[in-house]
């Protein structure tokens, strides 16, 4: 069902329909998420996606099955992107058996092994060493699989951060950290907790290779990963890329959002946005006709996963007991 | 049976389980060339690569994440701490990641991890940050199997357990009888997580000893002599407890010292006290008592250490106490 891309490469009007439908679907998800949780029939942390589709999609495009991402406090998106399971995430934000986690985990740790979905991680930069473990047993295995790190630049000032890429390089591990920087650690702003926010220096430091890339435009994200898998399969070592973007929605659930309207604004423009933006780019592929189709198809899934995980069992606690209490 | 060091019985348990399971690998500060600063790797680099045997930087998060994420995709890694002490700079990878990923997934991944502890102990005047015992820690978070072997037959059987439970294993080993030369059983064997083994039958008294104890209250035993008649038994795994064998002893003795090395405060000690006055009240005839250090920082100075953790005096002193306490 899903369609392998690298859009830079065929530039068709389905390649490009279909990373478009990802992003929507994504942004909608994560519309109906804050709707729901503000309908009390979700709950718990909730840390939205909303702005950042571009990166998610466009890295999890250009990866197999057998590749491993794992993903960070705010990974609805990485999810969506990596596994294409809406229902799966809506049951389990809903608590639900049917839940891609069981209803174990929640928002901040979804899980689909067999997708190469290796969790989200509710400990900001937690992930990070894990990532390089997947990256060490696929060398050990000698698979041709790469593993993907998602993170923050909240979590670059973390110490995993900095020994990971240290390990990885000395290692030589196909490891690839994606770094989202999105400008906010919570509510503390990059320049308040970066003191050089050039991801690529810090690569640097640890002999890794690195690329800038806009984290808003998916065409630009698309050919930095191919660039990033083609130098990590070969077997030369992990690759930074330092994805710049803006996180449009407020840190968590549904707090007040206390930043300058005229920052938010300019990040909420059409020429920012991931989605107008990369129909911009392709008039003739991708017509008003054709998002206007898209957004009914995505909708109606989405109504499809809601019904699904609204109608599905909570978790057996007798279940649970047996599997899990000692 | 044969003559060899707990150290050499590790090696042996991982040369063996290395051998049998081509997934086992080791990892961990200085484990590959130099066989590790205890020599507890030794020969192993040589013998299955350095693909098998990785020495790492001195990054403890990244290498114990590293692990954790080779065992999510498969692999069953044995993970090493030079000492205890240093787990501390690991803990986010250890007990929110390892301990809480299976659950997390609904069962999804798995996390076969052996994390040995290796050089715990007191004793030997390395001060405060490489004196710990932090069994109680782990035994805390649910999602660890923690043992405590004291003997080299127990360091070698339950070594071979961890590496093929499923679960993360907390290893706790103990410097002070690292090189002390014991009788091993020969070929293949393994000893059980989670029992507990009597070591010497009696009437008057339950001795429960965890970890490295062992050796203070079999000195304080043979010192006691005839005095007392004291039921030893090597609680071997504290997480989880055997209390069926402490209770069957209690049941006999109604008597029951807990000797610990870490500090007494909220230890396994406490832990066993609980669930022995939970789970068998009726059979106690005096209050339960537990021996640990002193709670304070373990100093350096001889006079000082030995001031704070258990001593052979102590433990004859309390088992005396519990033997001549009057109902």
């Amino acid at each position: 069902m899903r369609v392998k891309n690298k859009i830079k490469e065929t530039g068709t009007a389905e390649a490009v329909s279909s990373i478009y439908k990802r992003m929507l679907t994504i942004r909608r998800f994560e519309e109906r998420v804050k709707q729901l949780y503000r309908g009390g029939e979700i709950y718990g942390a909730i840390h939205l996606y909303i702005g950042q589709e571009a990166i998610a999609v466009g890295v999890c495009d250009a990866l197999e099955d057998s590749d491993f991402v794992f993903s960070t406090h705010r990974g609805h998106g990485h999810y969506l992107a990596k596994t294409g399971d809406v229902s799966g995430a809506m049951a389990e934000l809903m608590g639900r058996a049917t839940g891609c986690s069981k209803g174990h985990g929640g928002s901040m740790h979804m899980f689909d092994p067999l997708k190469g979905f290796m969790g989200g991680n509710g400990i900001v930069g937690g992930g990070i060493p894990l990532a390089l473990g997947a990256a060490f047993a696929a060398k050990y295995k000698g698979t041709n699989a790469v593993s993907v790190s998602f993170f923050g630049e909240g979590a670059s000032n973390q110490g995993t951060f900095h020994e990971s890429l240290n390990l990885a390089a000395l290692k030589k591990l196909p490891l690839i950290a994606v770094c989202e920087n999105n400008r906010y650690a919570a509510t503390t702003p990059v320049k308040a907790s970066t003191a050089d926010e050039d991801m690529a220096k810090r690569a640097a430091g640890y002999n890794v290779q690195a690329l800038t890339v806009d984290g808003n435009d998916v065409e630009d994200v698309s050919q930095a990963i191919h660039k990033a898998l083609s130098h990590v399969r070969a077997g030369k070592g992990p690759f930074l890329l330092d994805c710049k973007t803006y996180r449009v929605e407020p840190h968590c659930g549904i707090i007040a959002d206390t930043r300058p309207d005229e920052e938010l604004a300019i990040w909420r423009t059409p020429e920012k946005d991931p989605l107008n933006r990369l129909q911009s780019q392709h008039p003739d592929l991708l017509t008003d006709k054709q998002v206007a189709h898209l957004e009914l198809e995505v909708n109606r899934e989405l109504d499809q996963a809601v019904d699904f995980a609204r109608q599905s069992p909570y978790p057996r606690v007798e279940q649970f007991t047996e599997e899990f209490i000692r | 049976m044969k003559s060899m060091t707990y150290i050499e019985a590790m090696n042996e348990a991982l040369a063996e389980e290395m051998e049998r399971d081509p997934s086992v690998f080791i990892i961990g500060e200085d484990v590959d060339v130099d066989g590790g600063v205890w020599k507890e790797t030794q020969g192993l680099a040589e013998r299955f690569g350095l693909e098998r045997v990785i020495g790492t930087p001195i990054s403890e998060s990244a290498f114990t994440g590293l692990a954790a994420g080779a065992a999510m995709c498969g692999l069953r890694p044995v993970l090493e701490f030079m000492y205890m002490d240093f787990v501390d700079v690991a803990m986010d990878q250890l007990c929110n990641q390892i301990a809480k990923l299976p659950l997390m997934s609904g069962g999804k991944v798995k996390m076969p991890i052996t994390i040995r502890m290796c050089g715990t102990g007191t004793g030997t005047r390395e001060a405060a940050q490489h004196s710990q015992s932090l069994e109680a820690w782990f035994a805390h978070i649910p999602g660890f199997k923690v043992v405590m072997p004291a003997t080299a037959k127990d360091a070698k059987g339950l070594l071979k357990s961890a590496i093929r439970d499923d679960s993360p294993v907390v290893f706790i080993e103990n410097r002070n009888i690292y090189y002390k030369k014991e009788l091993v059983p020969e070929g293949e064997f393994t000893v059980p997580i989670g029992e507990a083994e009597v070591v010497q039958a009696g009437s008057d008294v339950t001795v429960v000893t965890v970890g490295y104890s062992r050796s203070k209250v079999i000195a304080a035993i043979e010192k006691i002599g005839d005095a007392c008649s004291v039921e030893l038994i090597d609680a071997k795994t504290v997480d989880p407890l055997d209390m069926k064998t402490f209770l069957d002893s209690l049941a006999k003795t109604g008597r029951i010292l807990i000797v610990q090395e870490a500090h007494t405060e909220c230890g396994i000690g406490s832990e066993i006290v609980r669930r022995v006055v939970a789970e068998g009240f009726d059979l106690l005839d005096c209050p339960p008592v537990v021996i640990g250090s002193k709670n304070c920082p373990t100093p350096f100075s001889p006079v000082l250490e030995d001031a704070v953790i258990p001593s052979i005096n102590e433990i004859m002193g309390k088992i005396m106490l519990l033997k001549q306490y009057k109902i």
